[in-house]
């Protein structure tokens, strides 16, 4: 059977067919699909973390247990993990174990493009990189092989057009692997310095043994045509490669990228005129055979900087420029901007209109759909750096405007999901080191930005059972915080109250803010807490005197023609602009 | 790859262009083509721009359109058929829906909305098609509808409408709403676009 499957859902079906029974992540977007797609799958035991580090020690267990697993994250998320992943290098698996690592060259929704094939030579692991959703399954099989004959996890790194990407797929049934016998191993699995020291021998060894195979698998593979030129390159790199040159060059196409087959590329090298690396972003492989004495063309004529395309490779490579025609630069100029806003409805609106209007603020950031809030007209951030960042380095300048005398008070703001994420720490920090930052957990009841993942704090697991639901409160209670205020978002009174109350203390306090996200389908619980009754405002014309103050807002569903008008299709009555609104012109429809 | 057809479609989050998309590459696939479909996820979601590209033909490599390489681009909004004109090829087609989504920028007054935006293109493309899929999608009962009246204006511009639709629609659209799409992809096929060899 053939399907048309994105490579996420290819990978979860890699992982089904090899037998896997254990899979762990926190969601990131180009990755979050992969467990997504896992949970279908009723013979693998599958589970949302509350971050990458312990997603990733998850899989670890399991696969020292005797399980086949794999760890899912974003390119951004291994960073989180990389504790972990230093280690396991080191004691190596039992059952087959993969880290899926999704890269996001070109930054289509994240903070960074950096190129995580360094992360398997950093930690001496084993990488395969699939160039379609074919290979996407079909190398998953391959990897498991790899992990348990090499004793060594493996970096299954992918990228947005991978992941993304829909390729025809054609299926095989699932290979049941069960579970190896796990025998207690002090010696490989308890990573004290004395054990640690032996371990490193043991993956030197290792990784000449893994550059053997590398040149003899078939995941290493050359396709001979003209030999004037050839042509290294893996990933989706070979499929853009493909699309310029077709078959009228040479290729050796990698898909186990580390260690990396150098007698294969010696001998492919010396039999072509020409040799061209084409990789995205950083020269992992330029770098590494240049190092070996191997003479190519790579990064100085394709650029490291976004993502790559066949265009970049055709001009870059064969000089021909594409074409704007004029007529196209003359009509472009009338296109406007369209950056991603804060949705209708959006409870972090309401809070955000709130806190922007508040002066001698620092208002420190995180990643989520809050992130929004930096953007025009609310303009409601200072900093987003990354996940957790926003609490501790608000801590971190709170004290340096305290140190200097410097009259400022930083406001942090986290989602419930990032909250749990690497937030609890950051706010254990501040309360251990007597910080006096403000902070404010946007709990929307959801993990909203990568497409509502339950959390810890939803009351729901990823394969859809009711679980313990963790109560933010009460662990800023257990944490020390004195001042808690909880009020929803969408009572602009309620709001300007709490900041007023925590900018009066110098102790620190937390805010949260509770109301479910506008996009999510209403569980139970929300249905018994927030008023979830659907309904919509509309402005009275005669009433609104075209002072423009609900466009402040920033809301998507207002718009201005002569007077205000709301869009009835988006609008979900969260009444915002009808609080914002000084002469009362906007109202509840049906009232 | 002069045997692949390259298929843009943009527009804007929400309107419906990954499930048009869906449904037009899995008409395709029960054909017999290798296809490859890219869409960009992400903060796109919330009000962005958005766009997926449909490559089809007897063996596909990169799953992306090169600039000045697009068959034909499909606009869900107007501004967005601009947004995307340089990936169309010389002599390529337009089918852009009469409809306008103004974004953030415009709504907060920092840029008006460009007006004759239609009548500029045609100035200067030969081959341009305008739906009104949103009226067409009111009469239909729902507004929704949009994508698909504008997926039969794609289906009889590409000349495919040979295709078993009616089966992809069902593959890939809630059961409820079947009825209704297969309605709009007659409407999109009756909407005047120009049939001609790409």
């Amino acid at each position: 059977m053939k399907k048309l499957m994105t490579g996420n859902e290819a990978i979860a079906r890699g992982f089904y067919e090899a037998g896997g029974s254990i899979a762990c992540a926190y969601p990131g977007t180009p990755s979050t699909e992969v467990l997504e797609n896992i949970a279908l799958y009723k013979d693998i035991y599958s589970e949302w973390a509350p971050n990458e580090k312990v997603a990733l020690e998850v899989a670890i267990g399991s696969s020292i247990a005797g399980a086949r697993s794999l760890a899912a994250m974003k390119h951004v998320g291994v960073n989180v993990a990389a504790d972990p992943l230093m280690t396991f290098g080191y004691t190596g698996v039992n059952g087959g174990m993969v880290l899926v690592s999704a890269d996001d060259p070109g930054m289509h929704s994240s903070q960074n493009e950096q190129d995580n094939r360094y992360y398997a030579k950093f930690a001496k692991i084993a990488m395969i990189e699939p160039s379609d959703s074919q290979e996407a399954k079909d190398f998953m099989k391959d990897a498991m092989e790899i992990s348990e004959k090499f004793d060594v996890p493996v970096l299954y790194r992918v990228t947005t057009r991978i992941c993304h990407s829909k390729t025809l797929v054609e299926f095989s049934d699932r290979e049941e692997v069960g579970i190896k016998k796990y025998e207690k191993n002090i010696a490989k699995f308890v990573a004290t310095p004395g054990n640690g020291r032996k371990l490193h021998v043991v993956v030197e060894d290792k990784l000449k043994k893994m550059e053997e195979f590398s040149n003899e698998t078939r995941l290493n593979q050359v396709e001979w045509n003209d030999k004037k030129v050839g042509v290294i390159t893996s990933g989706i790199s070979y499929q853009y490669a493909k699309e310029v040159f077709g078959d009228n060059v040479s290729y050796l196409k990698l898909g186990f990228t580390h260690p990396l087959p150098f007698a294969k590329i010696e001998d492919f090298a010396k039999q072509v005129e020409t040799l061209y690396v084409i990789e995205e972003l950083e020269p992992y492989i330029e770098e590494q055979i240049k190092a070996r004495g191997i003479d190519c063309i790579g990064k100085e004529k394709i650029s490291n900087l976004g993502e790559l395309n066949p265009d970049i490779i055709a001009s870059a490579l064969l000089g021909t420029e594409g074409e704007v025609a004029a007529a196209v630069a003359e009509l472009k100029e009338d296109v406007i901007g369209r950056p991603p806003t804060l949705c209708a409805g959006c409870p972090h609106r309401g809070f955000f209109y709130t806190l922007s209007k508040k002066k001698n603020v620092m208002i420190t950031g995180d990643i989520g759909c809050y992130t929004l809030g930096s953007a025009e007209p609310l303009n409601a951030m200072d900093t987003c750096i990354c996940m957790g960042a926003s609490i501790s380095a608000g801590h971190g300048a709170q004290k340096a405007f305290n140190f200097h005398n410097v009259d400022k008070r930083v406001v942090s703001v986290i989602g419930d999901s990032t909250f749990f994420h690497t937030g609890i720490l950051s706010l254990v920090d501040v309360m251990y080191n007597k910080g006096n930052s403000i902070t404010v957990i946007l709990d929307n009841r959801i993990t909203g930005m990568t497409g509502h993942q339950q959390n810890p704090g939803t009351g729901y697991t990823l394969m859809g059972e009711e679980t313990n639901q963790i109560d933010i409160p009460s662990v800023c209670k257990a944490i020390g915080v004195k001042n808690i205020i909880v009020v929803n978002p969408l009572d602009l009174n309620a709001n300007e109250e709490a900041l007023n109350k925590a900018l009066a203390s110098d102790e620190p306090s937390v805010i949260i803010t509770q109301w479910p996200c506008a996009l999510k389908k209403f569980s139970k619980e929300d249905k018994e807490r927030f008023d979830c009754t659907p309904k919509t405002y509309e402005v009275k014309e005669d009433k609104c005197k075209q002072c423009k103050m609900c466009l402040k807002s920033g809301c998507p569903a207002i718009s201005f023609d002569e007077v205000a008008k709301i869009d009835k299709t988006m609008c979900v009555g969260c009444s915002v602009c009808a609080q914002v609104c000084p002469f009362d012109a906007i109202e509840k429809v049906g009232e | 790859m002069c045997n692949v057809k390259n298929v843009l479609l943009v527009g804007v989050g929400g309107q419906g262009i990954i499930l048009a998309s869906k449904v037009l590459s899995s008409g395709l696939i029960d054909s017999g083509y290798d296809v490859k479909m890219s869409e960009v996820h992400g903060m796109a979601q919330r009000g962005g721009s958005v766009t997926t590209q449909v490559r089809y033909g007897e063996k596909v490599y990169s799953p992306i359109i090169g600039k000045g390489q697009a068959d034909i681009i499909v606009a869900f909004e107007r501004v967005e058929a601009l947004r995307w004109l340089e990936y169309l090829k010389p002599g390529g087609k337009i089918v852009i829906n009469d409809y306008a989504i103004p974004s953030a920028t415009v709504l907060s007054g920092k840029e008006a909305y460009p007006e004759n935006i239609i009548e500029k293109m045609e100035a200067k493309y030969e081959d341009i098609t305008v739906i009104d899929a949103a009226n067409e999608a009111i009469a239909l009962g729902n507004i929704k509808a949009q994508n698909i009246i504008m997926l039969g204006g794609l289906i009889k511009s590409l000349g495919i409408e040979e295709i078993n639709w009616d089966k992809a629609l069902k593959d890939n659209v809630k059961e409820k709403f079947v009825e209704l799409n297969m309605k709009a992809v007659k409407k999109g096929l009756e909407s005047g676009v120009k049939e001609k060899a790409l």
